[in-house]
Parts: C-alpha cells; structure tokens; sequence
C-alpha cells in the first residue's frame, strides 16, 4: 500500500485538497446519519405541517414539502443517491477506462488505431441524449441510470491511461517481464496497471463532478430516479415548483447540490495540480 | 485546405450513421410495441396500424427505410402529436430554440473574454482571485441550479423580470432564460481566456512589442488578443453541445415552446419517434459544429491543418 500511502502524503500537503474533502466528509457523515437519527422517515407525511418552513420546534429542521414530508430526511437520501452515483460511475468507468486504455497502448499499432477511433467516434456523440433515449425505451430504473452515466465516463480513463500506458511500455521492468515469456494480459494487471494507480485516481476525481451532474440532470427532468425515492436533482425540480410559497423547498437542496459539485471539482482540481507539480519536477 | 476540408467532412459520416444506427436499434430494443395499450386491439386492426407505421416489416428494412427518410429529412410521424411529422414538430420549435441559443453564445463569448482580459492583466491579484472564484462556482453549478434560484430572486422576490415566457413579451422574457444558459459558460470562456492569454503575454513577440514602448491596451489590442482567442475557439464546440444540453431543462422551467421542451415531453410522453428524431437531430447538429469549429480552426491556425 505504499503508493496509496505516498498520494496521501502528497494530498495532505494542499490546502484546497485538504478544504473540499473535509467538507465532502462532512456532508458525506450527515447523510449516513441524519435519516437514521431522525426521527422522521421520508415517505411518511406530517399532515399537520404541510409546506412548514424550516424550523426546530416541529421537529422539521429543513422544513416540509407540500405533501407534509420531512426535508431533511429527504434532502439526506438525495446526498446519498450523489453519493451513490458518484462511487458507482467511478467504478464502472474506472473498469472500462482502466483495462480499455491500458490494452490499446500495449498492444499498440493497428489495435490501439482501431480502438482509439472508436473512443474519438463516441467522444463525438451527444452522449446525454443517449441516455435519455434509453430511459425513455427501457424502465426507468436506478442500476441504469448508474451504469449509463459510468458508461459515459470512462471515455476520458481510456484516452489517460492509454497515453501512460504507452510510456510505461517502453521501461525496463516491462521489457523484462516480455523477456521471461509473461503473457500479455498478465504483464497488463501485474506491471501496468499497478502503476496507473496515481493518474487513475486523479482523473476518477475529475469525472465524478460529470456524474452527478448527468444523475440530476435526468432526475430534475423527472426522468431520473422516481418517487417516493429521491435525488437532489429532483428535489431541486420539485423546489422550483413550490418557490412562490415555499423558498426553503428550493434553496436547501440546491445549495447542497452546489456545494457539493463545488468540493468535488475543487477536489479533483486539486490533486490534478498535485500530479502535475510532480510531473513537471 | 480543401483537401483538408473534405477529409474532415467524410470523418463525420462516421460518426453520424454510428448515432442513426445505435439510436435507432436502441428504440426498436424496446419491450413492447408503441401501440401496445391497456385494451387489447383486435387482431386485424393491430395488423392495419403495423403496416401503416411499417412495423411488419424485417429489422434491416425499417432501418433502411428510416435511414432514407432521415437524409431527406424526413423522420417520420409523431406517434403521441397526431396528425404531426416529426420533422413538422422540430420545424416549429427548433427557431425558438436557436434564437436563445445564439444571445447565450454571444452574451457567454462577450462577457466570458472580457473578464478573463481583466483577470489575465492582473493576475494574482485579489481581484483576479475573487473573479476566478466566482468562475469556478459558475462552471461547478448547473444551469438547473442557477435558473430556478434566479427566477426566485430577480423574478419571485425583486420581481424585476417576468418569471415565464407566455403571459410577457419582447426582452425582458428573454433575460432570464439567456442569462441561466450563458452563465456557466461566461465561467468556462473567462478561465480558457484568461490561462491563455497569460501564455501569451509571456511569450518573446510579446516582448518585443513592449521593447518597442506599445502600452499595454495595444498590445492586448493588436497582438495578444487573437492567438490567446484559439483555445476559446476550439471551446466553442463543447460549449454549443452544452447550451443545446442546457436549454432542455432552461426551456422547460420558463416554459418556452422550443426543441428542448419538445424532446423532455416526448421523452416523457414515450413519443419513441420524436425521441429518436430529436436525439438524431441534435447529434447531427452537434457534429456538424464540432466540424465547423475543426475548420475555422484550420482556417486560423495553418499547423493545424498539415496534421
């Protein structure tokens, strides 16, 4: 583990890594515990406060919405969906990235020709809508979202990896893996991708602002996850139609939606500066 | 040049016939016919509706016969909009959208150069920081975020600016849309101009010019400005596909009858043809631009065009 150790070392030295990640613990903390705390769950509606502004005496610290539902619990579940989809998209998209790229810049040559004009072809296409589309043919549910969004992502992994890979390629360490007859796929999970692990990581953090933001995207449009369950995206969606009376409705999870995209891309920006500062050494 | 352009306009074709055929196997995946109701329709009836629509014909046929019609511009009739061609549909919201389009771009472009300028010039200054704050806050919150929360302040609370399109007429219903689409993008074009420009002011004509005693407003003028301007240029494509992204959500929250609103309707109304014809439609529009910038580009920028 001594690489992860070392990012670690390397991260705790910049402020803006240190800042945004603290504030993404925090709010990540919350989530897990708010709703299990609380006393209220997020389908039950509290007739008695319908549209209640935020306020500690009810009980409702972020309000109710009009259907008399507790916000704050609601509100958590929709960090934790943005939690959700930010671990699955990295996971898939680091999967695919991870082991396309690092195929098509060692075995190089006509494959990686191939393979990476298929990357440029997809880069072109409006990969949103595509989403869209297959909502719209397909049920509407979580694990597609999810997988969708990761299937977009993992363009940019690719097109990273498959750049270092091709360096790596030429180092000593691998020529003599080659040497001792070790079979590609093998030469390719044990010597190169272990050596990935620096830049993956960096750009994993990049995409996960891009993730969140296609989930809520698609779920402000009502296309995305559906009730009772909820996302920020959707709350936000149901804020603007209740803005006139109820501002909290709105202002609450789109704040937190922004803070939390704020960290995220601080946070990527960050290490991403990080890696450079060493690259340029 | 030419030989330049032409290369580049046959890679497009490509891509184009990759978006028809994925999206077009995509909607016939689909569980279920578009017909499939509640009630049951008595067989010869069922058997009518699936010749009309050509749905009795063999995977590879329909393809062909929608391929055809789509490079005509024809994507065939609605199936939830009765009585309506799909391209009919695009015809009528598409203009609206366009419109709004092009004022964001423009605002983005305007105002997105200008405050880079100023930043550049003063780099790492407090001013400098605080603008380039606020552009990263501007590039990290949707324009889902940044809509609604303008409307509740300058439309709900100051009510400054009419919240909605129908119901208000001329600029001031245009405002609020332009600006929700043109924000993130003035903070993208302001961070591109401003890393740029700053390379450019570190490099050696720069400062020749300056040897030669031009001021700093000249050189910015009449040297710098144009070669730090290539990187907002190739940002132009992107940002298009984003504006376009954006003004789905921006014309269903103001309620503005353009392409965007059409396609979530669709989407949500399960309008397969509509669906499958807007998301044609705007990949092509996409890539067309893409193209478009590529040339400029090349245009422009002679190195890029002997690669």
């Amino acid at each position: 583990m001594s690489v992860v150790a070392r990012i670690w070392a390397r991260m705790r030295s910049s402020k803006t890594v240190m800042v945004s990640g603290g504030i993404l613990c925090v709010i990540a903390l919350l989530a897990a515990i708010g709703p299990w705390i609380s006393p209220n769950e997020y389908v039950a509606a509290d007739f008695g406060n319908i549209l209640r502004a935020p306020t500690l005496s009810a009980g409702h610290v972020f309000g109710t919405d009009d259907l008399g539902r507790d916000l704050f619990v609601r509100t958590m579940m929709g960090v934790q969906v943005t939690f959700a989809v930010a671990l699955v998209a990295s996971v898939v998209s680091l999967l695919i990235g991870v082991l396309y790229g690092a195929t098509a810049g060692f075995v190089g040559g006509r494959v990686d020709a191939v393979m990476m004009r298929l990357v440029d072809t997809l880069y072109a296409t409006p990969f949103i809508f595509f989403v869209i589309l297959l909502l719209v043919v397909f049920e509407r549910n979580f694990l597609l979202i999810f997988v969708a969004i990761g299937a977009i992502n993992w363009l940019d992994m690719a097109r990273i990896v498959r750049g270092q890979t091709l360096s790596l390629r030429e180092r000593e360490f691998v020529q003599a893996a080659q040497l001792i007859g070790v079979s590609t796929p093998r030469i390719i999970l044990r010597h190169i991708a272990p050596n990935l692990v620096g830049v993956v990581i960096v750009y994993v953090t990049l995409t996960i602002p891009q993730a969140i933001l296609i989930e809520s995207f698609l779920s402000f449009l009502g296309l995305g996850i559906q009730e009772p369950q909820t996302s920020l995206g959707k709350l936000v969606n149901d804020g603007t139609d209740q803005m006139e009376g109820a501002s909290w409705m709105l202002l609450i999870p789109a704040t937190l939606l922004a803070v939390l995209l704020l960290c995220f891309n601080f946070l990527g920006d960050g290490m991403r500066d990080l890696l450079d500062s060493r690259q340029s050494r | 040049m030419l030989r330049y352009t032409l290369r580049r306009l046959l890679g497009a074709i490509p891509t184009l016939f990759l978006v028809i055929v994925l999206a077009f196997l995509l909607v016939h995946a689909a569980p279920g016919g578009p017909f499939d109701d509640e009630r049951a329709l008595p067989a010869d009836i069922e058997a009518n509706i699936a010749a009309a629509y050509h749905l009795d014909e063999p995977l590879p046929m329909q393809f062909l016969r929608y391929l055809g019609g789509v490079v005509q511009g024809d994507f065939g009739p609605s199936y939830s909009y009765r009585d309506y061609t799909v391209s009919e549909l695009i015809g009528r919201s598409f203009p609206v959208s366009v419109h709004l389009g092009i004022l964001a771009m423009i605002v983005a472009v305007v105002t997105g150069v200008s405050i880079g300028v100023i930043a550049a010039l003063n780099r790492n200054s407090a001013l400098d920081k605080i603008v380039m704050g606020f552009a990263m806050t501007g590039i990290s919150i949707p324009v889902f975020v940044i809509a609604p929360v303008l409307v509740l302040f300058l439309a709900v609370k100051l009510q400054w600016l009419p919240a909605s399109w129908t119901g208000s007429e001329g600029a001031s219903r245009l405002l609020l849309p332009v600006l929700s689409l043109a924000l993130p993008q003035i903070a993208y074009v302001a961070r591109l101009t401003r890393a740029s420009l700053i390379e450019v002011l570190s490099s050696d004509f720069i400062r020749t010019a300056r040897a030669q005693g031009l001021g700093t407003a000249a050189i910015v003028r009449y040297h710098a400005l144009k070669p730090a301007m290539l990187p907002v240029l190739s940002y132009m494509g992107p940002a298009v596909a984003a504006v376009l992204t954006g003004s789905v959500v921006v014309e269903e929250i103001f309620g503005i009858p353009g392409l965007g609103q059409l396609f979530v309707r669709g989407s949500l109304n399960r309008d397969y043809t509509l669906v499958l014809g807007v998301v044609i439609f705007y990949a092509t529009l996409i890539v067309l631009l893409n193209l478009l910038v590529d040339l400029l580009y090349g245009a422009i920028d002679p190195r890029i065009r002997r690669r």
